[in-house]
């Protein structure tokens, strides 16, 4: 790299400004206008960068970070036990929850012993960056590739588990974030996250 | 047969006001999907298929907005100045001559509204006129934006008036006649004048794009600068007439570039073709269209390409290159035919 001149570019596309004079041609303007044209013509005909949305949809990645879902189990029962991790981890403080304990013949509703009676995300607040999903010790919580709807109201943002626990005919499929490999990460003693 | 010729006249009128007005209102669609396509972007094609119906929803907005005048506005001239922009911009259309004639039960009729012996003249004399539109708007809207815009749209139209007609008169020279339709005829196949008049022509279309207020001589709307320049205070329709006059006036430009420069409704071999008087007109006609159409593209395709000159830069422009230029063309031109003759 010491064989580079002073002004030389590392990608070969920058230019060397100089104040020289222009010449008459220059002048003229009239062949840079000409060839400024051809190069607006050029994109007449060019891919067209738009996407026509409500009909064509960007690709959303697997793992994007959109609204979150409150997972059961395979039998229905929730998987939240409300031990609030999710909300001392959360950086927005957008979690809120009220434990309660699970009273008997509620064996099918909840799988621990103690479930989340109220809880709420304050979407204004969320800011989608997924630790709530990484603290959760029972895979209860998932961000999903959902966009929060806009709304009118402020209120209408906090979400309950009305909206965020998911139900058993329309389940959400997070298999793409839960891999064997981010188990085994979730597992791992020695990190910082298990401390 | 006096009857039958006002009828005619007035049936050539309202097809030729009709024509224009619809080619305007389609040129602003035409304007938005270029500068969408120039920009790799798509434009509007929501309303109807490929945005067709955009410029009937742009109208019905432009109605259905607020009617809004200052109150120091001159109520009077307030009105008057988008109206007499729109009036002066449709009476252009007049001496066009738009095709040659078809002849029906053996009477002859011209295509042209008004076959006068002055027509460039009154080309000149009904364009120089629109700047009073522009003018009486500006000054009377009592806004400070309104009122510069306005001056330096007079300062542009009159400076580029004074080339525009110096490179007109080198064409006038060349075939000794004010009348449109004679300098079309005399270009009769592929003798076009703009084979004689390269750089008349240049200037020409500098000079056009400056007199229809269009990029990069829109210094009189200038965003950065003025809000909307003489515009800024109108609202609803009248703010719709002037911004329609600009593409009527674009259209007339091109329809006059095509006449002067680009042999009119002509075109080559056209005495060849074995059709009958009545079908080479409609042909001619055609053909106009398509000239035009390929001018309204250039007028567009120049103001997405080229950013706006600055103020100095466009005075410069017209008094110290173009007029010169064109002055010197003309002497050129009157060596020529002299020693032609």
């Amino acid at each position: 790299m010491s064989d580079l001149k002073p002004y030389t570019s590392v990608s070969g596309r920058s230019k060397i400004v100089s104040d020289k004079k222009i010449t008459w041609v220059e002048r003229l303007y009239l062949p840079a206008i000409l060839k400024g044209m051809t190069i607006t013509l050029s994109h007449l005909l060019k891919h067209k960068a738009t996407i026509r949305y409500p009909e064509t949809k960007r690709e959303f990645s697997e793992i994007y970070r959109g609204q979150h879902v409150l997972k059961r189990d395979d039998e229905g029962r929730e998987r939240c036990t409300a031990c609030g991790l999710c909300a001392v981890a959360c950086p927005a403080e957008a979690i809120t929850m009220v434990a309660e304990e699970r009273k008997p013949g509620e064996e099918n509703l909840y799988r621990e012993e103690k479930y989340a009676k109220i809880y709420e995300i304050n979407m204004l607040r969320c800011i989608f960056c997924g630790l709530c999903e990484e603290a959760c010790p029972k895979e209860a919580i998932f961000l999903t590739p959902r966009i929060v709807n806009a709304d009118y109201h402020r209120d209408r943002f906090i979400y309950g588990k009305d909206i965020l626990v998911e139900s058993m005919d329309n389940r959400v499929d997070v298999t793409k974030r839960q891999t064997p490999e981010v188990l085994a990460f979730k597992k791992e003693k020695n990190r910082k996250h298990n401390d | 047969m006096e009857y039958q010729f006002i009828l005619y006249k007035a049936t050539l009128s309202i097809a030729i006001l009709t024509v224009s007005l619809l080619i305007a209102m389609y040129s602003t669609l035409a304007e938005r999907k270029l500068a969408a396509f120039f920009q790799d972007r798509l434009g509007p094609d929501r309303a109807g298929p490929f945005g067709l119906l955009q410029p009937l929803a742009d109208g019905i907005k432009l109605f259905y907005k607020e009617e809004f005048m200052p109150a120091s506005a001159n109520k009077f001239l307030y009105i008057l100045g988008p109206s007499l922009t729109m009036l002066v911009a449709l009476l252009t259309s007049a001496v066009i001559p738009w095709g040659n004639s078809l002849i029906i039960n053996g009477h002859e009729f011209s295509l042209q509204v008004a076959d006068i012996n002055i027509g460039i003249l009154y080309v000149f004399a009904v364009v120089s006129v629109g700047v009073y539109g522009i003018m009486i708007g500006g000054w009377a809207s009592n806004n400070k934006y309104a009122l510069l815009g306005a001056i330096r749209a007079a300062s542009q139209m009159i400076s580029y008036e004074l080339a525009m007609g110096l490179s007109i008169i080198a064409v006038v020279m060349m075939s000794g006649t004010l009348s449109i339709q004679k300098i079309v005829d005399q270009q009769a196949g592929f003798n076009w004048n703009v084979w004689y008049q390269p750089l008349g022509f240049v200037i020409f279309l500098v000079c056009a794009l400056a007199e229809t207020n269009r990029a990069p001589f829109d210094l009189p709307e200038c965003e950065t600068e003025l809000v909307g320049g003489y515009h800024t205070e109108y609202s609803s329709m009248k703010l719709g007439f002037y911004l329609f006059a600009e593409y009527i006036n674009m259209f007339i430009s091109a329809a006059i570039i095509s006449c002067l420069y680009f042999g009119g409704y002509h075109f080559p071999f056209e005495s060849m073709l074995p059709v009958s008087h009545n079908i080479l007109t409609i042909i001619g006609v055609l053909i106009l269209f398509l000239k035009i159409t390929f001018f309204g593209f250039v007028f567009m395709w120049i103001r997405w390409t080229l950013p706006r000159f600055r103020y100095d830069q466009l005075m410069k422009l017209g008094w110290k290159k173009l007029i010169p230029l064109a002055i010197f063309n003309m002497v050129i031109t009157g060596f020529v035919i002299r020693l032609l003759h």
